[in-house]
């Protein structure tokens, strides 16, 4: 008999435990505050109304809360992916009032009556939006972490480019930027994806742009 | 993060009230405040949401200059028909920095006020006189490569990391704010970023808790107008060195650099020189550089970007 027969843990289950067992951890060092420091501000907390998807949530939160932490653990969207947290890697990348955001470098509070949209609210797995089929039909991803935050940024590039917002591959600013390779991957550069899949994240994107509206 | 108490400010009164509190920081895009506050480089007790001032239009002013409010994001200011037409120097320095992500959050007044990207600032075991005033600078001696060749002290070598703010230097533009006082001023965008000095912790003219209202731009100036970036990456990294020109048909113009200096680097004397090539402009906008063994490549790549970048002006 195998001897981890009884272990039912889910691989997010485990790294759920993992970091509840890190911070049980850093906690008594956290509390022991240095002598003569100031008094630090007890936690404060908020309401926030919030459209995700199409739905209103009334949340009350921490002020500390980022958006992304929000989606998250507050309303267990959590398709949304935390990567650095610091808004380098776009991994975090949601879609607030129609423009492309890292969700992590964003408090929930400054985001009173904001319409939020995450890849849960593009499209299900019964329902896949363009852009998420594109991605499966050209492998556009290896681990999969980074591929939410690539989706939503992609459709907003397309997007973007229809709007005629320039970027700084466009030869001339004053023309309607194109739809061109080049231009894709100069809007795409805040999404980093570290199995390597930007050339069919490319043919995913171009595939999908090369349809009738 | 520390913990800190939040407010949405409906009026310029309510901001500057509001910013009176112990520890209070104004927060618009946040895009940099939230990221050193979760490092606690920043703390602040009290964070004012700005958003809700209204200070988000782009308007024509009757004599012809033009007034962005504090708060119009990067991507639209960028994007700003007036702007790409008569202002292309900032659409392309807007568009040289960060991602779409950052730039659809990022304000214009924010953009201004960004700190270093000096990694020792952002280093919280180091020591660092900008984070702990009278520690020390550990990038004196230390790895140097981002650093500044001009104007630094021997207290900070660090460099402002804008490029938005090197195409208003070049432009002149005129930053406007509110004080506490509920008075107004109009700091020209020369005086409005500080050289480290004895006091890197304090790096621009604003008063606390003076907040900037709009950055205003004069009337088109004629010229071809560039922005060339020289970085790491070819897209989403900041800039080693970068050039802001206007340059007119007869090869007279004016000339700013980033990635040198701990503000926006430009030397009008140096621009007589235009006339008499790269390397005289250089030299005189780099005369007294103090480099590093990491960093002396900058005086190099500022001469060749001049270079080409008055090549490029010439071909028009």
């Amino acid at each position: 008999m195998n001897e981890f027969d009884d272990i039912t843990l889910t691989r997010r289950d485990l790294l759920i435990a993992g970091a509840l067992t890190a911070t049980a951890a850093a906690v008594p060092q956290a509390l022991a505050a240095p002598q003569g420091a100031a008094p630090e501000q007890a936690p404060v907390s908020a309401k926030v109304n919030l459209q995700v998807n199409g739905r209103t949530h009334v949340l009350e939160l921490d002020t500390r809360t980022t958006l992304l932490d929000a989606l998250r653990e507050h309303l267990q969207l959590s398709g949304t992916k935390k990567g650095c947290d610091h808004g380098q890697c776009g991994a975090c990348t949601v879609i607030a009032d129609g423009r492309r955001i890292n969700s992590c470098l964003s408090l929930a509070v400054m985001h009173e009556g904001s319409s939020i949209t995450t890849i849960e609210g593009l499209g299900a797995s019964d329902k896949l939006h363009p852009m998420q089929a594109a991605f499966i039909k050209h492998d556009g991803y290896q681990c999969g972490y980074c591929t939410p935050g690539q989706i939503c940024s992609a459709v907003s590039v397309l997007q973007e480019i229809k709007q005629g917002i320039p970027s700084h591959v466009s030869a001339d600013l004053n023309a309607q930027p194109l739809l061109t390779p080049e231009e894709i991957r100069e809007r795409m550069s805040g999404n980093i994806c570290r199995c390597g899949a930007y050339s069919n994240i490319l043919d995913a994107i171009t595939d999908v742009a090369g349809r009738p509206a | 993060m520390k913990a800190f108490t939040f407010e949405r400010a409906r009026t310029l009164a309510e901001a500057a009230n509001a910013a009176r509190k112990p520890g209070a920081k104004f927060i618009a895009g946040g895009t940099n405040l939230l990221d050193l506050m979760k490092l606690e480089i920043e703390s602040p007790q009290h964070l004012i949401d700005v958003n809700g001032l209204g200070l988000d239009k782009i308007e024509l002013l009757p004599d012809g200059r033009l007034r962005v409010g504090a708060l119009v994001r990067n991507t639209d200011l960028a994007s700003d028909s007036r702007v790409r037409r008569d202002y292309g120097v900032l659409s392309r320095a807007l568009l040289a920095g960060a991602s779409m992500q950052l730039r659809n959050k990022a304000t214009t007044a924010g953009n201004l006020l960004q700190r270093t990207r000096c990694p020792y600032f952002y280093d919280t075991n180091m020591p660092c006189n900008k984070r702990h005033p009278g520690s020390g600078c550990s990038a004196i001696g230390g790895f140097s490569r981002q650093h500044a060749v001009v104007g630094a002290s021997s207290a900070c070598i660090a460099t402002h990391p804008s490029d938005m703010a090197i195409a208003m230097r070049v432009l002149d533009a005129q930053v406007e704010t509110a004080r506490a006082d509920g008075s107004v001023r109009t700091i020209p965008i020369a005086d409005f970023h500080r050289l480290p000095g004895n006091t890197p912790h304090i790096e621009t003219a604003l008063e606390p808790g003076e907040l900037i209202t709009a950055v205003t731009l004069p009337k088109p100036v004629a010229g071809t107008h560039i922005y060339r970036k020289v970085r790491d990456r070819s897209s989403y990294a900041f800039a080693l060195i970068s050039v802001a020109a206007i340059i007119e048909p007869n090869g007279a113009g004016r000339v700013a650099l980033g990635g040198v200096a701990h503000k926006p680097w430009r030397v009008e004397a140096a621009e007589q020189a235009m006339g008499s090539g790269a390397r005289a402009v250089a030299d005189k906008l780099l005369a007294g550089a103090r480099t590093t063994e990491d960093n002396a490549f900058k005086l190099v790549l500022v001469h060749r970007t001049l270079h080409a970048v008055m090549a490029d002006a010439k071909k028009g």
